[in-house]
Formats: structure tokens, C-alpha cells, sequence
């Protein structure tokens, strides 16, 4: 993961939103979700008002809603469950497209159904607009314990690498015409793990002694030390407002 | 089970982020611990581990998969803080950057599936490891036993978490029953695939295992004479004495749920006592032998209020755990675990 190529979800570009400093956007996110999340679920408008909120950042930020609706899979399990509350739910019930179903499992379905998908578009945006390099240094300019965000710089490096340790460890044993079908193949697959985790372990001790011999001294340095321009923070403070005036609205209607 | 947003309300995501904050900052600080001061690096390529191993999908039945959580391996292999900061990691890049569980809802996901796994896992592991013989292959079953309890632990204490802020009023009852009977089976596959990975690298490399640091026979040098015990560097945190914090903070956040939540708890009747009422079989039910107590239906007798019932019920739990496990352990290791522990010395 150097420059080049990003994660899967990073999308390159040179837009507003991709040059706002990472913090301001992981903020502008969190505040985002949250006052979605807070929404009351019978004001339907406002769901609606979200997403157009969202279609207009997408826009700015020059990522196609065929991107966001590939990466949107994620979703479907839950996806899966909201559909399944109207029937499994109590309560009154009530007529819906010509079936009887729970009216609270209707509303309880359609809430998890609206905010998480809103959710995963939010942080499908993020994801696209941010390389993770600097979501990290965002991160430990809002004064996330650098000790953590080291941590988490650690496993986004070497995610790959170890990815594709085991995948190589997959097409190794499948060539020798490994298919596990049954429960006993379990052992094998395990093995694989256990010496995954060997090679990871070990590989970790090997970065340490680099990082060592390199002048570590237990606290990795700050490269990035601009200052936040204030019109950044207005530029990316403006979703979270306006889903705020949206809650306000919907709030005051209830 | 990634939880999404929206699928618990504002109030209960906050108080979990809350949790989750918490417990990784404890996590942080004892990691150094038990990693000295490699703790980055090898916190950060087990974290990437586990993310590999969870896209690892292996058969459970007729044509379906599961795939692991983790928490219980973690803690077996690295051990219970580095464990919680692996699998939170886990979670908030898989948030951040998959867009793969809500971020409002990232504090309950690295609760439930960091915390609770983690914890309640570590802690059925030490237990088990009291009470079996001191030796490495001790771990196997430990890891087993871990595993298999932590996935469904891990989804009562989702159930909870919905009772208190979820989205519809489902049957909790059922919605119980269906979790737990649903992450057993889970939790079995989580079990024999968590048991066979820690039983391959104990086989390999017993000295990266953490449950099984302190476990190792004492080396012993025969030459000629009686053999001369062969003294070892000790090793840096020997899980000896750990189960104390865990303990600590399972107990706090017992007596937190029972003595704050269950104010908020719906006075509605449960999941059986419905299905009792509603099949007219409540009447039947003759009154408990111990209605009359003070704590009988939590409370709701004798003047106590339902928090302070709570926190009691708690606390008589937790000694009778207690008396228990010293009773068992006393009996089990007072032979074995002496001359062994003197060794730990040197």
C-alpha cells in the first residue's frame, strides 16, 4: 500500500472533497451518522432529504452511484433481517402491500433499513475520497492514542500482505487437490491458520527489529503538520449542519 | 454480525461507544505488558491476521459456511488487552474503510465482539486451565471450551443491548432463544476451527502461545546424578494473577447492567411468562416457595427496589462463583501447581 494503489475502496480523484484534510471528514461523518441515527423513523421525508444530501456530496466528490451501489453488498444480511422483522414482530397489526404484518416490525424494519443504508453510503463516501494513510494521520490529529492508530497503521499496511500469504497457502494446498468438504477437513484448514499466525507473528518481530535498528524509539514521528485551513472545517462541517437542520425539522414535526 | 446503524438507538450506541472507549484504554495500557514494547508491530500484524483469517470460510453443514470472529483465538494466542485492541482494530478499519459495520454502531460492535468475546472467552480459558494439568496441550481444550462459550455469550449480550435500545419490539424471549440456539451451532464451528489453529501453533511454537506462557515443563539437566532443574529467564507477564482485572471488570459491568439498566428494563412481562399468560397455564404456576423473600421477583416484593435487587442478586452470585472456583482449584492444583510456581521465581 503505497502510493499508486490504494484499497479497494479508494477511488482517486481530485475533487473537494478529496482535498479536504482527512480529520475534517472523519468528524463530518461521525456527526452525520449520528444525527441521522437520531432521526425520529416517522418522519419518512427526512430519510429522503438525507440522501439527497448525500447524492450532492457524491457529485462534488465525482463518485458514480453504480461505485457506491457495487460496494453497498455489505448491507444485504442485515438488509435481510429488516425484511424479516415485519413478520416475527408484536403488536397491532396492519395491511401492507396486501399482507398482514406487525405495524412496529414494519416501522422497526424500515428504521434499520433507512439509517444503515444512509450509513454505509456516508461511509462508502469517506472510504472513496480518503486514502487510509491519511485517515490515519486524521485520526491521530483528533487525538486518538497514537499507540492505537500505530496499531491500526500496522494492520492496514500488512492486511495485504497477509491476505495474500493465505491466499497463496489456499492455492498451494488446492493444486495439490485439497476441496474442503466436509467437517475433517477443518484440521487442515486450521493448520493453514496456525501457521499463518506464525509467519504473521514472526514477521511482526521482524518489523520491530527494522523499526529498531531504524532509531525507534517508541513513538512513531508526525510527519504532517499543516494547519487546518477554518474554511476546511466550514466546507466539511456543512453536511453534518444541514442533516442537523433536517433532525431539527423532523424533531419539531413529531 | 456486524451491527449496522440505526439498529440500536442513539442513547445505547453512545453508552456502548462509552464501554468500548474504556476498555480500550485499559487494552492500552496493559498491552505493554504483554508485549513489552513490540506491542505495535506485533498488536498490528496479529490485527491483520485475524482479518485474513476471518474471510477463512469453512463448511459448518449442507452447503452453508461460517467464518470466525476471533476474539477467543486472539485472546489465546496474544493474550486478553492485546486481543481487545486486535479485534477493535479490526473493526474500525473494517468500518472506516469497508464500510463494513455502522460507525455509530463501532462502539457495539468492538463491545460485543471484542469485549465480551474476548473477556468472557479469556476468562473460561483460565478457569479450565486451573483445573487442568499444568502443560501446554492444556491449551487445546481451554481454546475449545473458550471459543464455544464467548459466540453465544456475545449474542445474549446483543439481545440485551436490543432489549434496551432496539428498533422494534420483537418477542425477547424468542429473540433469545433464536440467538443463542443459533450462535451455538456458531459457536461450535468458531470452537473446533479455534482449538485446531492454537493446537497447530502449540504443536510448532508452544512459546507464542500467551495461555500457554508459564506452562512449559521445567527443563532438567541428567548428567550422571539427580536431575538439576535448569533455571529459565521468567517469562515477561505470566498469566498467573491476570484473571484478577478481568474478573474486576466483568464484575463492575454486572453490577452496572443490574444495578442502572434494569431501571430502563421494560416491566412488560418476559418471553415465557407472555406465552405463560397467554396460554393460561400462569394460573397454574403456584406461587415460588420463596415469594415471600425480600428478592423475590426483583423487587417487586418487600420494598426493594428493582437496581439495589439487581446489584444484590450480583453480588450473591459472584461470591457463590467465587467459593466455588476456590474450592475446585484448591483441590486440583495444590500437588502440581506449587513446585512449578517456586520455578517461576528463579
Amino acid at each position: 500500500m503505497g502510493t499508486g494503489h490504494g484499497h479497494r475502496l479508494y477511488r482517486h480523484g481530485d475533487t473537494v472533497v478529496h482535498r479536504l484534510p482527512a480529520h475534517t471528514k472523519l468528524v463530518a461523518l461521525v456527526l452525520f451518522v449520528l444525527t441521522v441515527v437520531a432521526t425520529p423513523r416517522e418522519q419518512y421525508w427526512a430519510f429522503g432529504a438525507y440522501l439527497v444530501l448525500l447524492a450532492a456530496v457524491s457529485v462534488a466528490a465525482a463518485v458514480p452511484a453504480g461505485f457506491i451501489a457495487r460496494r453497498m453488498v455489505v448491507e444485504l444480511p442485515f438488509v435481510a433481517f429488516a425484511i424479516l422483522l415485519p413478520f416475527i414482530a408484536h403488536g397491532p397489526r396492519t395491511e401492507f402491500l396486501g399482507l398482514t404484518v406487525s405495524e412496529s416490525g414494519l416501522l422497526g424494519g424500515w428504521n434499520i433499513l433507512a439509517k444503515a443504508t444512509l450509513g454505509v453510503i456516508a461511509s462508502i463516501l469517506l472510504a472513496a475520497t480518503t486514502e487510509p494513510r491519511e485517515l490515519l494521520a486524521g485520526m491521530r490529529r483528533l487525538r486518538v492514542p497514537p499507540l492505537l492508530v500505530e496499531i491500526t497503521s500496522f494492520m492496514v499496511r500488512y492486511a495485504d500482505v497477509v491476505t495474500d500469504e493465505m491466499r497463496r497457502m489456499r492455492i498451494a494446498r488446492e493444486s495439490r487437490g485439497f476441496q474442503a468438504s466436509h467437517l475433517g477437513h477443518l484440521q487442515v484448514v486450521a493448520r493453514s491458520a496456525g501457521a499463518l499466525f506464525i509467519r504473521s507473528y514472526e514477521r511482526g518481530e521482524r518489523v520491530h527489529l527494522a523499526m529498531l535498528s531504524r532509531g525507534y524509539t517508541g513513538v512513531m514521528p508526525m510527519l504532517d503538520n499543516r494547519v487546518t485551513p477554518s474554511n476546511a472545517w466550514l466546507v466539511a462541517g456543512a453536511v453534518p449542519l444541514l442533516a442537523a437542520l433536517i433532525a431539527a425539522t423532523a424533531w419539531s414535526l413529531t | 454480525m456486524h451491527v449496522p446503524d440505526g439498529f440500536l438507538n442513539a442513547p445505547t450506541s453512545v453508552a456502548t461507544g462509552v464501554v468500548a472507549a474504556a476498555a480500550v484504554t485499559v487494552a492500552l495500557r496493559k498491552v505493554r505488558d504483554e508485549q513489552e514494547e513490540k506491542a505495535a508491530p506485533l498488536a498490528g500484524l496479529t490485527a491483520a491476521f485475524i482479518f485474513a483469517v476471518q474471510m477463512l470460510n469453512f463448511p459448518v453443514g449442507v452447503g452453508t459456511s461460517g467464518h470466525l470472529l476471533g476474539g477467543a483465538l486472539a485472546a489465546m494466542l496474544v493474550g486478553p488487552w492485546t486481543a481487545i485492541l486486535c479485534i477493535s482494530v479490526v473493526l474500525l478499519v473494517q468500518g472506516l474503510l469497508f464500510a463494513d459495520g455502522g460507525l455509530t454502531a463501532l462502539g457495539t460492535n468492538i463491545t460485543l465482539m471484542g469485549v465480551v468475546t474476548v473477556l468472557v472467552g479469556w476468562g473460561v480459558a483460565r478457569i479450565i486451565l486451573g483445573v487442568l494439568p499444568r502443560r501446554p496441550a492444556s491449551v487445546v481444550p481451554a481454546s475449545f471450551a473458550a471459543a464455544l462459550v464467548s459466540v453465544p455469550v456475545a449474542a445474549l449480550a446483543f439481545v440485551g443491548l436490543y432489549a434496551i435500545g432496539g428498533a422494534a419490539d420483537l418477542p425477547l424471549g424468542t429473540l433469545a432463544l433464536t440467538m443463542v440456539g443459533w450462535h451455538s451451532l456458531i459457536g461450535l464451528g468458531e470452537a473446533a476451527i479455534t482449538a485446531a489453529t492454537v493446537s497447530a501453533v502449540v504443536g510448532v511454537r508452544p512459546d507464542l502461545v500467551y495461555a500457554a506462557r508459564g506452562l512449559q515443563p521445567v527443563l532438567e539437566l541428567r548428567s550422571g546424578g539427580a536431575p538439576v532443574p535448569v533455571p529459565v529467564a521468567a517469562s515477561p507477564a505470566p498469566p498467573r494473577g491476570s484473571l484478577r482485572p478481568v474478573l474486576l471488570i466483568g464484575g463492575a459491568v454486572a453490577l452496572l447492567l443490574a444495578g442502572v439498566v434494569s431501571f430502563f428494563a421494560s416491566s412488560s412481562p418476559d418471553g415465557l411468562e407472555y406465552v405463560a399468560g397467554e396460554n393460561g397455564f400462569l394460573e397454574t404456576a403456584r406461587e415460588h416457595v420463596l415469594g415471600n423473600l425480600p428478592l423475590a421477583g426483583y423487587g417487586e416484593v418487600g420494598g426493594i427496589p428493582v437496581g439495589l435487587a439487581g446489584i444484590l442478586g450480583v453480588a450473591v452470585t459472584i461470591t457463590v462463583g467465587w467459593l466455588l472456583l476456590r474450592l475446585l482449584v484448591r483441590r486440583r492444583t495444590r500437588p502440581t501447581a506449587e513446585p512449578a510456581r517456586s520455578m517461576e521465581r528463579v
